[in-house]
């Protein structure tokens, strides 16, 4: 994985020096509170419904052993001995103190991390395929242009003060799991008939109150043209976003608002006339691929998973859920669940972070990605080893065999920590994991994924859950309103609304009638997605509302 | 009275503001606000004559008159309205080589990414003085000393620190 030269490490610590001294300058009146707040938001620090929060950028959702033991130490040291990994692949630590921050950025920067740019209206964390490097369909690994988006975006002289955030995803693979499509901008990494690397480059897309679905921009772009392509499309941006609504003022308004063609037409003019000056060297580009270059994995046999397989019928179904083809077939990528039965999604312990360092060590050539669906993956582990990480992860509760399944919940914090929050999310995911902790009948089931949000802002991406659940305020009670068909892939596609919401305490009896009104109906080998896909909404809403009618 | 600074420190300000060029004394330097109906009076040299615009302009509007003027000052109505970065930047990308005068409550935070998009100088209104003195203002440049965006002249680029340090003591690649 990437590793800072002395010059990244140099840029990290002074932001540091200086982020303290906007603290201060904050308390000795220099600073407004309006003027303080975009500067400690750029931090990642945020203030939420009972406390700060910060959030700490994990680039493309790649970290180390080292990296995770010291977030397990800032837990305990300076929050509550847990936090909380998020949907953007980030880790949010939900109760720190102001005059903590500057110290608690401090420890990060020791091991190469910290929190710049995870809020605020500028270019935030690159995100991307967490089996990146690792799976068996990708072109490249994606973390190299991810990598440069990384550095090219970091206190970007012309960009930090946007409109409103802006977030861009990165795959290389045939099967989007970076969900390319609902980001500002999404990149593919391709290959022309030529035969050359290059990109395909989506716009406009984004989940919030207005969910679009991301537009093509350029279907091939020369892989040496990224930034400064990425540039002229962030300056059209800039230059012609609204600012007179926060609401209106992400790219995918823009673009609905004047039209992909002349949105389009603006970014290559500008791209035209502009002087490359974004464009990095060759040179550049391959001292940042060698940190990415494939691990040498010893072939290791697998003779011994069979028995274990045959021993623990737990641990074989563990492998079968959790298991991820590996471009080396003695290897697998494991997901490790961060969804217990009845836990909240996303959380993790201190001694789980520890466990999860000492299993990447051990097992994953010291690596570990961050997943949008808030779990954590071990991308290299040798089959051998199957038996002994799953002992380990065991240890810790870190062996739910659920990815994918109907317990697998995306959920925003929700009312429980957030002050845009309309609604709880969090005790909605622990209800509906607690019905339906089964796994046997998950497995029934099949794959389903549930993602439910506590306001319309969509942090918990319930448009593109194949049931999203977006808790609101209906004077004064939660009410949630349901949707079905979402998803987030290649093809890409937002919820429909059932109808009228339900109450809090109806949510999981909700979801029960959805399900066995999809096993009614599938045919063999149909998952939820594709059962409805093919017979629309009706027999759903004619179960969920039969009774009220 | 607004302050003027740039990289060297506050400075006297030359240029008067009006309305029109017939406000203008002579031998003035004069300041105009532009709009598309503006004409431009002849008898000015450029080095004494600038616009002030808006941060809604269209640059490709401003193409037309930009050797007739010397200097041109861009509005920030607020410090978090950040589109004046941009035009700085469209500006110098097609050739501007005059001052150009960031215009608002901008403030000491924003001072070197202005200069990089840019901008030679500043004008902030009188009353952010007292809050953020002249010392904030040089402070702000010295804090952060590197740069990953070599399109934006300003502090040092780290690629060029990266290609000084590998001529120096070649470095291993993959860690």
């Amino acid at each position: 994985m990437y590793r800072y030269d002395e010059f990244d490490a140099q840029i990290v610590r002074e932001r540091v020096a200086e982020f303290r001294a906007q603290v201060a300058r904050r308390i000795d009146g220099s600073l407004t509170e309006e003027e303080f707040k975009p500067l400690r938001l750029m931090n990642g620090l945020y203030l939420q419904l009972h406390a700060y929060m910060l959030r700490v950028a994990i680039p493309y959702g790649t970290l180390s052993g080292r990296q995770m033991r010291q977030l397990a130490m800032i837990a305990e040291r300076w929050d509550r001995g847990y936090g909380h990994f998020t949907t953007r692949q980030n880790i949010q630590f939900n109760w720190p103190v102001l005059r903590d921050v500057p110290d608690m950025l401090d420890a990060l920067a020791e091991v190469e991390m910290h929190a710049i740019q995870t809020s605020g209206n500028c270019i935030r964390n690159t995100t991307s395929d967490p089996f990146a490097g690792a799976a068996t369909d990708e072109i490249e690994d994606p973390r190299i242009t991810c990598e440069l988006i990384r550095q090219w975006s970091t206190l970007h002289p012309e960009f930090t003060f946007l409109g409103r955030k802006f977030k861009i995803a990165v795959t290389a693979a045939s099967q989007d799991r970076a969900a390319i499509r609902v980001h500002d901008i999404g990149i593919e990494i391709v290959r022309n008939a030529a035969g050359e690397t290059g990109y395909r480059v989506l716009v406009g897309g984004g989940q919030g109150r207005t969910p679009m679905i991301a537009k093509e921009l350029r279907g091939f772009l020369p892989r040496e043209d990224l930034l400064p392509y990425l540039e002229a499309a962030l300056r059209v941006y800039n230059l012609m976003g609204r600012r007179d609504n926060k609401y209106k003022a992400r790219i995918k308004i823009l673009v609905h608002e004047m039209g992909i063609e002349r949105y389009r037409e603006m970014v290559e003019a500008e791209f035209a006339s502009g002087d490359r000056g974004a464009a990095p060297g060759t040179e550049e580009l391959a001292r940042i691929a060698a940190y990415f270059a494939p691990p040498a994995l010893t072939p290791r046999p697998v003779d011994g998973v069979h028995a274990a397989r045959a021993a623990h019928p737990d641990f074989a179904t563990w492998v079968d859920q959790n298991g991820h083809p590996h471009r080396q077939d003695d290897h697998l990528s494991v997901t490790v669940s961060l969804k217990p039965v009845g836990g909240a999604p996303g959380d993790a312990t201190s001694e789980q972070m520890r466990v999860l360092a000492e299993a990447a060590e051990r097992f994953s050539q010291d690596e570990m990605r961050v997943t949008h669906e808030q779990n954590i993956v071990l991308p290299h582990v040798a089959k051998a080893d199957l038996f002994a990480l799953w002992s380990l992860l065991r240890t810790q509760g870190l062996d739910a065999a659920n990815r994918g399944l109907v317990t697998d919940i995306i959920a925003c914090p929700g009312l429980d920590y957030c002050a845009l929050a309309t609604a709880r999310s969090i005790p909605v995911a622990q209800a509906i994991s607690t019905r339906f902790s089964d796994l046997k009948r998950q497995r029934e089931i099949g794959p389903l994924a549930i993602k439910i949000s506590g306001c319309i802002n969509a942090c918990g991406h319930h448009h593109v859950g194949h049931i999203g659940i977006l808790g609101l305020d209906k004077a004064g009670v939660e009410s949630y309103q349901i949707t079905l068909g979402g998803e987030p892939a290649n093809d890409a596609s937002l919820g429909e609304r059932t109808g009228p919401g339900f109450a809090y305490d109806e949510v999981p009896e909700v979801i029960e009638t959805l399900v066995t009104t999809y096993l009614s109906l599938r045919q063999t080998g149909e998952t939820f997605l594709q059962t409805y896909r093919r017979v629309g909404m009706p027999p759903f809403k004619e179960a969920l509302y039969a009774d009220a009618a | 009275m607004p302050t003027l600074r740039d990289r060297t420190g506050v400075i006297p300000d030359g240029w008067t503001r009006a309305e029109s060029a017939a406000e203008a004394v002579d031998g003035a330097k004069i300041l105009l606000p532009w709009s598309e109906e503006l004409t431009l009076p002849e008898a000015h040299p450029a080095e004494m004559l600038g616009l002030h615009v808006e941060n809604s302009v269209s640059v490709e509007a401003l193409r037309p008159v930009l050797t007739r003027v010397g200097l041109i000052s861009i509005a920030f109505p607020s410090f978090s309205d950040g589109r004046g970065f941009s035009i700085a930047k469209q500006l110098r990308g097609i050739g501007f080589r005059g001052r150009l005068r960031a215009t608002g409550p901008v403030i000491a935070d924003q001072f070197a990414y202005l200069l990089e998009c840019g901008f030679d100088e500043v004008e902030t209104p009188e009353r952010l003085d007292a809050r953020q003195p002249q010392p904030q203002w040089d402070a702000a440049l010295a804090l952060v000393s590197l740069s990953y965006q070599p399109g934006y002249p300003g502090r040092r680029s780290i690629l060029d620190a990266r290609r000084a340090a590998q001529g120096a003591a070649p470095q291993g690649g993959a860690a």
